[in-house]
Order: structure tokens, then sequence, then C-alpha cells
């Protein structure tokens, strides 16, 4: 599967194993402290100052067990002095977002189990976003957004259609697979089901076990021809779609460190393909700055100690990478892009919430501009909100003399930036715009049953994108624009140098 | 790893069973306890559950499965065999999403199209055309098992189309949690790849108190791993009739 041979970057990967098996989490020290102040006495018994002892962080009381940055957010959510992977803990939840797809069911499932009267919990800790199929003439689909609409304003939802304040290191629960993407944020956040997300639309609880940390440490200078995409592809790669089950995968090093919040939005956000809990990445100078215009509510940042225990740490020399893609029909079946060259492609697709963003479109135009070529197979761009849409029309590409990215993507005969959706990604009802569908399903439809699509998504599964049998390269959005300028999987260092 | 107890085992005393104190469960619309102190003097889930009511069935719950004879410890039918990695686009492709389980139509409809997304190389399908339920009762699978999206469509569909147990190596961590929390499959794990030993068509019955599964077409008998404490609450119906049973809600809502 993980074609982990024909990667020649297995060299430069050091694993280290560290020694903490499943014994060693049970096996904490147990540093009781009953009652720290019970012997201080009132009477003054000397004017000297008292000898100071090296006082050990056990003794002050502030540190008990060194805790990583998840383990310390879901201590502080389930309202404990500490917590050990593996603990099951109810959690108050600080934010539920939940959308079209699965809003329906989690506000039906609230109604009949708390009563039709019922008031959810707190009106302004629930955001729903309708993204999922909101461009379709498809009857269920838009009936359901209108259910939705009807329960928030029924329940008086603050935060409908909009996701401006999220973010302040605390514990967010959507109904979508994809929410680990906010813990770039340096919060806890994780996918449930709506029948989850109905008990906590009720109660604002969650039963959650605690996962053990994996740790990522990624150093060295990122070369000008890599994104984010391709740090968590070769990670995927690495430890397999099921290398992160159950447990969280937290980013450090001096790379991540110089990654803007948009890219690491791009690591969170595929965690879960690694079968992940979640992903954190922990709060520095850009996600201060980056929330700054976007929350007014107060936030303590938290950081795992030196002394927490992961699992395993992985360190990589980002410097030695190369551009990756994920073959079909599984994001870790990791090969080099240029490994690909012979695959010859029928189109791109740049969009989604980890390939929709607007430094994603920056990207894929720096290459566009780059080349000064057009694109030889139908290229299609899906941004991930109304946000980004305005950005693609407004914001001056660096070093094109002020163009736009739409301006741009014109130029290199692109199809025009689609209305802000999840789009074809997840395929979807098959009106969906640039959906992969049976050639017989539409006239407009320019695809064989076998289509090779290169994607920015995150997932390419049998079916992914709408027909079974259509192949899709994950990769990012240069390896993506490279690719489409060519008609074959490409190296954007064919563009980029 | 140990997934069967990862939704409910050593459950702490959950701090809203409590009489109230923390300010968002001042609205009247929270859960209200009854009675506090029951809950208190022993463990929430492995106390056994009253059976003097009966079930609650609730929408998204099917009453009798077509294929299988169910009773609370055992299943018995016949078996579908998928390999490792089954994502949830396989189980329930995404254009049939905009089903919502909770309407009993709708319901029904998503067990038409469970497993409809696997790969052509699936020469035996699990659902026939213009069917609501499957003949197969039993889900024999690989490794992470219900990868991928969040959709609790993907256990809803099995259940809906009449299966009882998913027997796999591994589960991805939202598909075994939607199991438990609707109650619509029990997500058990097996200690071998019997995705290997098994074929589609066998026979097989799961003896659930035993952590067993027999194949009579072969013959042979395999053990499986404890489902622990999701067991109870997938037999209850999912975290709702459970809560309901256990004290934890009131059971009576509106």
């Amino acid at each position: 599967m993980a074609s982990s041979a024909t990667v020649s970057s297995s060299a430069f990967i050091n694993k280290v194993q560290k020694d903490v098996g499943l014994s060693t989490f049970s096996t904490q020290p147990s540093f009781s402290i009953q009652n720290p102040k019970k012997t201080v006495s009132r009477k003054i018994v000397s004017v000297m100052a008292p000898q100071q002892f090296e006082r050990k962080p056990a003794t002050t009381g502030s540190v008990k067990t060194a805790m990583t940055m998840t383990e310390k957010i879901l201590a502080r959510a389930s309202e404990k002095p500490q917590l050990s992977p593996g603990e099951n803990v109810w959690v108050n939840v600080d934010v539920l977002m939940t959308h079209d797809v699965c809003g329906p069911g989690s506000f039906a499932i609230f109604k009949t189990e708390f009563g039709q009267n019922a008031k959810v919990w707190d009106r302004e800790k629930i955001v729903v976003i309708p993204d999922h199929y909101i461009f379709t003439a498809d009857e269920r689909a838009n009936r359901n957004v209108d259910i939705l609409r009807d329960y928030c304003i029924e329940q008086n939802i603050k935060y409908f259609y909009d996701i401006k304040d999220l973010g302040d290191f605390k514990v967010l629960l959507g109904t979508d697979s994809h929410t680990c993407t906010t813990g770039a944020l340096g919060q806890f956040a994780t996918g449930i089901g709506l029948t989850d997300a109905g008990f906590v639309l009720g109660t604002g609880k969650l039963l959650l076990k605690v996962p053990p940390t994996l740790r990522f440490v990624m150093d060295g200078e990122m070369p000008n021809y890599l994104l984010a995409k391709d740090l968590i592809l070769q990670i995927i790669g690495e430890i397999s779609m099921s290398g992160a089950t159950y447990k969280a995968m937290e980013f450090v090093g001096t790379t991540v460190e110089s990654l803007t919040m948009e890219e690491r939005m791009t690591l969170c956000n595929m965690v879960i393909e690694a079968g992940g809990k979640n992903g954190v990445v922990p709060a520095d100078s850009t996600t201060y700055k980056y929330l700054e215009d976007k929350t007014s509510v107060p936030y303590e940042a938290v950081y795992s100690d030196e002394q927490a225990r992961f699992v395993s740490e992985y360190r990589f020399d980002v410097s030695k990478l190369e551009p990756l893609v994920a073959k079909p029909h599984s994001p870790d079946n990791r090969a080099l892009a240029r490994e690909c060259k012979d695959v010859k492609i029928d189109r791109v697709y740049i969009g989604s919430c980890i390939g929709g963003k607007t430094e994603d479109f920056l990207a894929a135009a720096k290459v566009f501009l780059a080349s000064g070529k057009k694109v030889k197979v139908p290229t299609f761009l899906v941004p991930a909100t109304q946000k980004v849409w305005m950005d693609v029309y407004s914001l001056p590409v660096p070093g094109s003399g002020g163009k736009t990215c739409s301006q741009i993507f014109e130029e290199a005969g692109c199809d025009t930036p689609a209305s802000p959706t999840c789009g074809a990604c997840m395929g979807g009802p098959r009106d969906t715009y640039a959906r992969l569908n049976e050639p017989q399903a539409s006239y407009y439809t320019i695809l064989y049953w076998n289509t090779v699509c290169v994607s920015t998504t995150n997932r390419n599964f049998p079916g992914r994108m709408g027909h079974k049998e259509g192949q899709i390269y994950l990769a990012s959005p240069y390896t993506a624009a490279a690719s489409a300028l060519t008609g074959f999987v490409t190296d954007p260092r064919e563009f980029l140098q | 790893m140990a997934t069967s107890s990862s939704l409910h085992t050593h459950l702490p005393n959950p701090s809203f069973l409590s009489p109230p104190k923390h300010p968002s469960l001042s609205h009247p619309s929270i859960i209200k306890l009854t009675n506090p102190q029951i809950s208190h003097s022993k463990p929430l889930i492995s106390s056994p559950l009253p059976l003097s009511s009966p079930l609650p069935l609730t929408l998204r719950r099917s009453t009798t499965t077509a294929s299988a004879s169910t009773t609370a410890t055992s299943f018995h039918g016949l078996c579908y065999v998928v390999g490792d990695n089954i994502d949830t686009d396989q189980i329930i492709p995404a254009e049939y999403l905009t089903l919502v389980p909770s309407n009993p139509d709708e319901y029904k409809k998503l067990g038409s199209y469970a497993l409809i997304g696997l790969p052509s190389s699936y020469l035996i399908r699990f659902m026939d055309p213009n069917q609501f339920k499957s003949k197969y009762s039993i889900v024999i699978a690989g490794d992470n098992f219900g990868c991928g999206s969040s959709r609790e469509h993907a256990p809803v569909a099995l259940g809906a189309a009449g299966v009882a147990a998913v027997v796999a190596e591994s589960y991805a961590r939202i598909f075994f949690r939607n199991s438990v929390a609707t109650g619509e499959v029990y997500p058990l794990e097996s200690e071998v790849r019997i995705c290997e030993e098994c074929k589609t068509g066998d026979v097989v019955t799961i003896e659930l108190g035993e952590n067993k599964l027999i194949n009579h077409t072969t013959g042979k008998e395999y053990k499986m791993k404890p489902i622990g404490d999701a067991g109870p609450v997938i037999e209850a119906g999912g975290i709702f009739a459970y809560a309901r049973k256990a004290g934890m809600i009131p059971s009576q809502a509106a």
C-alpha cells in the first residue's frame, strides 16, 4: 500500500521510538498533594529569610504530571488537574459546528431526545454552516438547508453562516471529520457523528477518550517548491492511513513555526486521513496575529510540557523533501510527483477545506504566472469560503504587477472560479460543479469512466469525487497547477526554478 | 487498540449528574435529574439495565432484521466479506447523504444504498437491486473499517440494510463511536484476519457473550475481542436510550 520503497525520503526520517509503551500510561507518578497549605504556621520564628530549598515542580502544586497540549486542553475542559491517555472523561464543549449534511439529523435527534420545546445548551456556542450541497438543484439537499435555517431561527443560533469567532484554545467538536483542521489554532478539535452532536446540542458535554500523542518534529528551511500539503502527505505515507488511529498528532519544529496559519490548517486537516483524533500546532505569534481581528474572547494558550509523554516521535528534515502526490485510491499511497510524470490526466481540481484557501489559489497563480502558459486540461477552481472567493477576485498576486488570481487564472485558460462550496471534493448530488460523473450523465461531461484528476483535496478513496472508477491524485496547489499546464502529473520545479 | 473500551469504561461521575451548579445547566430544558443520588452509588455503565421497560423504538433503529435471527447475545446469518480500509464513501457515497436518518422512509432508503460504493471488483454486490434489506446480516472486514468522513449515515445505512454486526480487525475512531452512539450495529473486533478466511455467503454465528465467531461453512471458530461496556449501549439502542435506562437523563422528554 504505502509505496515507501519508491520514496527516497525514508533515509532522512528519523523515527524516535521513545520507550513508552501503554504500560507507562498507567504508571504515572501519583503526586498526591492533599493539602499543601496545612502546616503553615502564623507564628514568626525568625527574622531571617527562610532557607530556599530547590523547589521541585511537583511540590509547588502547579505542575503535577507532565502533559501534552492535547491532554492539557482536555483536562481543563473536564475540570480535572491532570489526565492520561486512555481515560474517558466528560468534557465541556466550547463550540459545536454542524453543516447541511449532518445538521438536520443532529437537530432532529436533539428534538426527539430533549423534547420539542427544548432549547440548545448555548445559542452562542453553536456554529452552523451550510456548505456541502448548496449550489445544486437537488430537492432534498435544498430542503435540508431550509430545515437547518428554520432550526437556527427557532433556536436563535448566533453563528449561522458565520465562522468568524472560532479559535480560543478550547474544545471544538463538529459533525465533519475535517473539524480537526482548526487544531492549527492550538485547540482541541475533532469530528463526531450526528447522534453525539444531538447530545451536545442539549447538554454541552460529551464523553471523550484522552488520546495519546504522536509528535512530528519538522525542521529545516522549506524549499520554495513545497507546501504544507507535501509535508502531510509525507507523514501519512510514513505512518499509513491508520497510523494515528485514536491518537493526537502534534506538529512542532522550526519548519512548522515558519508556516502561515493557513498552511498549519493544511497540516491539521489531513490528520483524519491518518486516522487521527485531532491535530495540534502550538500557538505562537503567528496564531495571535491571525486571531487578532477574529475574536475578542480572551484565551490562554497551553503547551506540551517538556517531560510530556509521546507515543513516538518522528523527525523530518524538510529541506530534503520533494513534491509528493498520493496515488489512487488511498491518501497514504505516497509517491514523488516526478515519479508519476507519465500519468496522463484529464482534469485538475483546486478547492475544498484543505486546498481551496486563499493561499492555495495564490500558490496556483504563482505557478501559472511563472510559466506564462495555458492549461492543457480543464482546471476547476472552487474557493472554500466567501472570503476566499473575494480574495481570488481582489488580492494582487505578488510579482504579477497587480494582477489578481482570477485574472491570472483567466489568462491561463482555467474555468471561472465557482461560488464557494465543498463542491466536488466529496462528489455530492449529480449536478455538483466539477463532479466526476459517468459520460452519459449529462451532456457537458467531458469525462471518461476512468477520469484521472489531480486534486488539492484530501481524499482519493474510490468514488470520493463522484464516479467510483475515477482516479484521484492528491497534491499540493503547486503540483496541481503544474500538472494542469502539462496534462500530466508534474513536479512544480519544472516551473518554479 | 482498545477500541472496545473507548466509550464507556471508567465513567467518572459526570458533573451534570450532580445538582445544578454549572451556570449553563440552569436552563430548564437541560436534562434534569429527578433522582441524582441513584447514579452515584454504583458505576453507571456496568449496572444492569432495568428490563421491565421495553426498548423505546427510536426512528433510527430498524425493528427486525430480515435475514438474521438475532437474540440479545447471538447473531446468525450470511456474511459479506470486504478488505482493508473500507472508507465511508464506499459504505454510503456522499450523494446519498441528503437522506436524513431520522425520517423513517429515508432511513429505509439509506439501507438500499449500503456498501454501494464498493468498487466493481466486488462482483457479488451487498445489495440486490431494488431491495431495502440485504441478505447478508454480518459484515466481515479487515483493518481500519469505516475510515474517512464522520457521516453517521455509514453505520445507519448498514443497520437499515439489516446488518447486526460488523467484525473487523480494527475500526476508524468515528465509525466505531457512531456505531455505539446510534446502536445501529455492533462494531466487533476479531483477533485474527478472518476476512482472509471467510467468503461472502458463508453461514456464520456470532456468540456475543462468548466473544466467538463460528463459520459453519468452513467449520472454523474464531475469537473476538470483548465489546466491553459499549455492548450495553448498543443493546439499548444507542446513547440516548441507554442514558434514559441508566437514569442519566429523564425517561420522558417533552
